[in-house]
């Protein structure tokens, strides 16, 4: 699961908001790299994080049969770092939806343990496209490669099992 | 609350500058959305999202069906376009389905590639004018 940037789902209400939890740990291979005398959790992973958090849940809009392709990152803030021990949680929101595909928008949160305070750090638009309503004469394969097996033990973890069974998993 | 045409025009503005990153002087009417200001497909899905939350009232939800305000998947039929042209046929279904787009340059060529040059920002104040009258 080297590619799934986050941990659980902590909240879900069907068709509006998800809400998913990411641990930071030292142990992460990319922290050695970024930056080898001051790991910080880049911040293109915490906008993939943000995108899996609002994908899972446009996916869920339609019991994951349609494939949801990220199409466009709009606006994004990060005001502050997050550093290993830290908890990132992204908050995210449907805007608008329909046969095309759907905009998003959500925050992004940091607790820091000595504290026990989440901290509003960030802010990300995106928008998803339903790519076979959008193919432009291009066929893509049936199953949906899209939501595999990763991001059904994500949810199956989360207890969120009718979505899953929505989702003919 | 009905929206005058300065308000859309200031509106579609404001949404070009999110969507797109480009400044207000850049949109003119005249401007095109892709030649001029740089978008690109996915950026229409956006911008139609942004254009109904920029002009839904509480008394009343604006919505842009899909293909309404660009034509999208149509020109995959077969029968709308042949070897890069769009057919007679295509031609008066975009007349149809676009009526605040003037076709009248794209009819001399009709070359499918040049299509979105069509979409400028004056055809979207004009779409919205008409609609948001309803």
């Amino acid at each position: 699961m080297r590619w799934m940037w986050i941990d659980t789902v902590v909240a879900y209400e069907p068709g509006r908001r998800l809400v998913a939890v990411k641990n930071v740990s030292l142990a992460e291979d990319h922290l050695h790299d970024h930056f080898p005398d001051q790991p910080i959790m880049p911040a293109s992973l915490m906008v993939e994080g943000m995108a899996q958090t609002a994908g899972v849940l446009v996916g869920s809009c339609r019991g994951f049969k349609e494939k949801v392709i990220l199409a466009k990152i709009g606006n994004v803030t990060l005001d502050s770092e997050v550093v290993p021990g830290q908890c990132i949680r992204y908050d995210a929101r449907i805007e608008r939806m329909d046969d095309a595909g759907a905009s998003t928008v959500g925050t992004i949160e940091r607790l820091d343990h000595r504290t026990g305070v989440w901290e509003r750090i960030g802010t990300t638009e995106i928008v998803f496209s339903h790519i076979d309503q959008n193919r432009s004469g291009l066929a893509f394969p049936e199953e949906n490669f899209v939501f595999g097996e990763n991001f059904r033990t994500l949810l199956r973890g989360a207890g969120l099992d009718k979505a899953i069974a929505a989702a003919g998993g | 609350m009905a929206f005058n045409r300065q308000q859309i025009e200031e509106g579609v503005t404001e949404v070009l500058e999110e969507a797109l990153g480009v400044d207000t002087e850049d949109v003119k009417p005249e401007a095109t959305l892709t030649g001029d200001l740089g978008a690109e497909s996915i950026d229409f899905l956006d911008i139609s999202f942004r254009m109904e939350k920029k002009f839904s009232t509480p008394e009343k939800p604006f919505k842009i069906e899909q293909g309404e305000l660009f034509p999208e998947n149509m020109l995959q039929d077969p029968a709308m376009v042949q070897n890069g042209k769009v057919t007679d046929a295509g031609m008066a279904l975009l007349r149809q389905k676009l009526p605040h787009i003037d076709f009248t340059t794209f009819d001399k060529d009709r070359n499918v590639k040049s299509l979105s040059e069509v979409f400028t920002v004056k055809s979207l104040c004009d779409f919205l004018e008409r609609k948001l009258a309803k």
